[in-house]
Formats: C-alpha cells, sequence, structure tokens
C-alpha cells in the first residue's frame, strides 16, 4: 500500500475522537482502585483502633497529608506523561516536595532526641511490615494508573510506569495511615518513603513491559 | 532513550511557526471529525517527516516509507492524544521519534547478530528476501491477515468509503461492531507493523 493511498484510508470515515477524555478515564479508574485498596486495608489490616484519638495529633496529618500530596503531585507527573510532546517540566517533579520536606522534618527529630531514643524513632514497632504493606495497598492503584496510560501514548513508558507508581504509592500511603499505628517523622521519612517508591520502581518495570505501543 | 537533536529546534521555531497553527487547525478538526482537515494533516505531516526519517535514516532508506506508515497508523490511534492547548509540532515529532527509536534499536539488535564473514551470503538473502520483506510490510497485506470481524469493516469502511451503517448492512454485524471493529483492526494493524521489523 502506498503512503498516499494510507492517508486516503485514515481519513475516510474518520471517527470523532474527545482529546479531554484521558483525565475522566484516569479519575474514574483512580476512584476504583482506591475502593479497592481501601476495601483491602479493612479486610485485611483493619482501622487503627486509636484513630480518634489520633484525629487530635499533628503528626498523624503529616502523615496522612505526605500520602496525599505525593499523590496529587504525582497526577501532573502522569498526566503530562501520557502525552507525546509534552514539557515534563517542574510542576510535574513536584512530588519530591513532600519526600524531602518528610524527610528534613526526620532528621530534625533525630537530632533533637537523646541519642538514646533514635533507633526507635526510625524503626518503631511495625518497620518490619510499613514498605511492604504500602506496597502491596498501591497494587490495585498501580494496575489501574497502567490501564489508563495504555489508552494514551507514553513515549517514555518506564517513566510514565513510575508517575503512575508514586500516584498509587502516595495513595496507598494515605490509606496505610488509617491503620498504621507509627507517629514518629524519622519512621514516616524512612519506611513510608521507601513504600512510596517500590511502588514507582513496580510502575516503572511494568510501564516498560507494557506501555510500549 | 531521548534523542539528542540540536539541530531541530532552531529550524522548528524558524520556518515551522506558521505551519505550526496550519496543523493545529487541521488536527483540531480532524479530531472533531472533519475528513478533508484530517487528511491535509496527514498530508503536511508527510512532507514534514519524510525529509526528517531520511536525514536520519541514510543507511536505510529503504525502511523510510515503511517507517513513514508505521508513523501514521501510530498517529491515526494516538490523535485523540493530542492535547489542542499544547503545540501540535512537539507532538508530531514526538511520536516520529518513538517510532524511529524503536526501529533504530531493532535494526542495532539484528546486527549485532551478523557474522561479518558471511557478508557474500548476507547479501545474496537480503536480495533474495528483499522483495518478500516489502510484500510483508505491505499494509494490505498485513490487511488481509486480520480477522473477518476487523478486516471487513476496515475494507468497507476505510478503503472503499462506504458508510458505517452500509458496512453494517453488508456485514451483518451491527454498527457498533462496524465501528469498534475499525478501530482494534487499525490497533492491531500498527501491532503487527511493529512485530513484522
Amino acid at each position: 500500500m502506498k503512503t498516499d493511498e494510507l492517508i486516503a484510508a485514515l481519513a475516510t470515515n474518520v471517527e470523532p475522537v474527545d482529546a479531554r477524555r484521558f483525565s475522566r478515564v484516569l479519575a474514574w479508574l483512580m476512584a476504583g482502585g482506591v475502593a479497592v485498596t481501601a476495601g483491602l486495608m479493612l479486610q485485611k489490616m483493619g482501622l487503627n483502633p486509636d484513630l480518634p484519638a489520633y484525629l487530635g495529633r499533628g503528626m498523624f496529618w503529616v502523615k496522612l497529608g505526605f500520602g496525599l500530596a505525593v499523590a496529587a503531585l504525582a497526577v501532573r507527573a502522569v498526566v503530562s506523561m501520557a502525552r507525546p510532546g509534552q514539557p515534563v517540566g517542574p510542576v510535574a517533579r513536584a512530588w519530591l516536595v513532600p519526600i524531602v520536606a518528610l524527610w528534613l522534618l526526620g532528621v530534625v527529630a533525630l537530632l533533637l532526641a537523646p541519642a538514646t531514643d533514635r533507633a526507635a524513632l526510625v524503626f518503631g514497632a511495625t518497620w518490619r511490615v510499613c514498605s511492604f504493606n504500602i506496597a502491596l495497598l498501591s497494587l490495585p492503584m498501580l494496575l489501574a494508573g497502567l490501564v489508563a496510560l495504555r489508552t494514551m501514548a507514553p513515549t517514555q513508558p518506564a517513566r510514565a510506569g513510575a508517575a503512575a507508581g508514586l500516584l498509587a504509592g502516595g495513595a496507598a500511603a494515605a490509606v496505610y495511615a488509617l491503620h498504621c499505628p507509627e507517629l514518629a517523622a524519622p519512621f514516616l521519612a524512612v519506611w513510608y518513603v521507601a513504600g512510596v517508591l517500590i511502588s514507582a520502581a513496580a510502575g516503572a518495570l511494568l510501564g516498560r513491559a507494557i506501555l510500549r505501543w | 532513550m531521548s534523542f539528542p537533536e540540536p539541530m531541530d529546534r532552531p529550524r522548528l521555531n524558524r520556518v515551522n511557526d506558521g505551519r505550526e497553527a496550519q496543523l493545529r487547525e487541521l488536527l483540531v478538526a480532524g479530531q472533531r471529525g472533519d475528513a478533508a482537515a484530517y487528511a491535509g494533516f496527514l498530508r503536511e505531516t508527510v512532507s514534514l517527516l519524510r525529509p526528517f526519517f531520511r536525514r536520519r535514516l541514510a543507511h536505510y532508506l529503504d525502511d523510510v516509507e515503511d517507517l513513514l506508515q508505521e508513523t501514521l497508523l501510530a498517529m491515526h490511534n494516538k490523535r485523540a492524544t493530542y492535547d489542542p492547548d499544547q503545540p501540535v509540532m512537539p507532538w508530531m515529532y514526538a511520536i516520529a521519534r518513538y517510532k524511529l527509536v524503536d526501529l533504530l534499536r531493532a535494526r542495532a539488535g539484528r546486527e549485532a547478530l551478523h557474522d561479518p564473514l558471511d557478508e557474500d551470503l548476507e547479501e545474496l538473502a537480503s536480495e533474495a528476501g528483499a522483495a518478500a520483506q516489502e510484500a510483508r510490510r505491505d499494509l494490505a497485506v498485513l490487511l488481509a491477515e486480520l480477522p473477518d470481524r476487523q478486516r471487513l469493516p476496515i475494507q468497507y469502511v476505510k478503503i472503499e468509503g462506504l458508510s458505517v451503517a452500509e458496512a453494517a448492512q453488508r456485514t451483518g454485524l451491527s454498527v457498533s461492531a462496524v465501528k469498534i471493529g475499525v478501530h482494534r483492526g487499525l490497533k492491531l494493524l500498527a501491532a503487527k507493523l511493529r512485530e513484522s521489523r
């Protein structure tokens, strides 16, 4: 088939497309992913029984806000990775801000604490499961994000997948915060961030495998 | 994986400002279903991308037309990913580069397998294989391999230009099945084209 013939065929009876559909697709798929993740957390882990008391503690809101901020800022990265030729500007890297802020907070808390308390501040009671649980909880939302990206045309599949992983990891951290009893900033700076980054790495690997077109 | 092209940016800015506006108008109308505008967009795209690929495939000039067709098909299948609020040229060239890099990577992988001692043999084989390869990459041939549910809708609606309703009548499929057949069939064609190189 000659190129001219291909052009003629492609331009015959051309169906209208909705260029703004992606944000709706992403929103609905993510809503579904959040619902599955929340169900998984409630079913397998359960709400923190002390949650009502936690609502009055500043660090609880830092913990919840961290995950929500990473997720909200990663949306920008996902959206700009989804379309070919979109500049990935500073806004798309803004997800780093809550991570760096949490690290700073963790370092300050460690410096202010007596040396004997420092290990407890980092390891808490649940360091063994924290990152793993966040990564696990991120999976439904990661799959939702990747399915949404499949409908688009990411020219950097691994990075696009990583962005979907950050979005899922941030949201998973926020959901997990409703179960997790830890409140120390150093703990969050290490294990929450690690959970989010595991999800991003999984997204990069999956993205490279399934986002090619 | 980005392709550093120091030559492209200034050229893009200087010469193509007027073209940018024109291309954008054509593609936005094409996204709404304006066939004439869309054909214009595709023709303009070809006139920009053919030299773009020729410059970068100096050693594989035989591949230029194949890559061009593959890029056109990809652009068509992904035409909803163009955001009308953004400039159209970066969108177009990003897709073209993505397909170019993909092709070069496939070529590089294949060449790494070549044994230099077998060059004569290689040449003979490639001459014999040339016709077959061209035919294999021919979209009309690939189309013939699709299942009827996709092949017939594409044949009637895209190539013969029947309306979707007429094609539905002729195939016995529902109107939406015809539309889905065209959509999925073109995606499948793009995938086959990728695999076949």
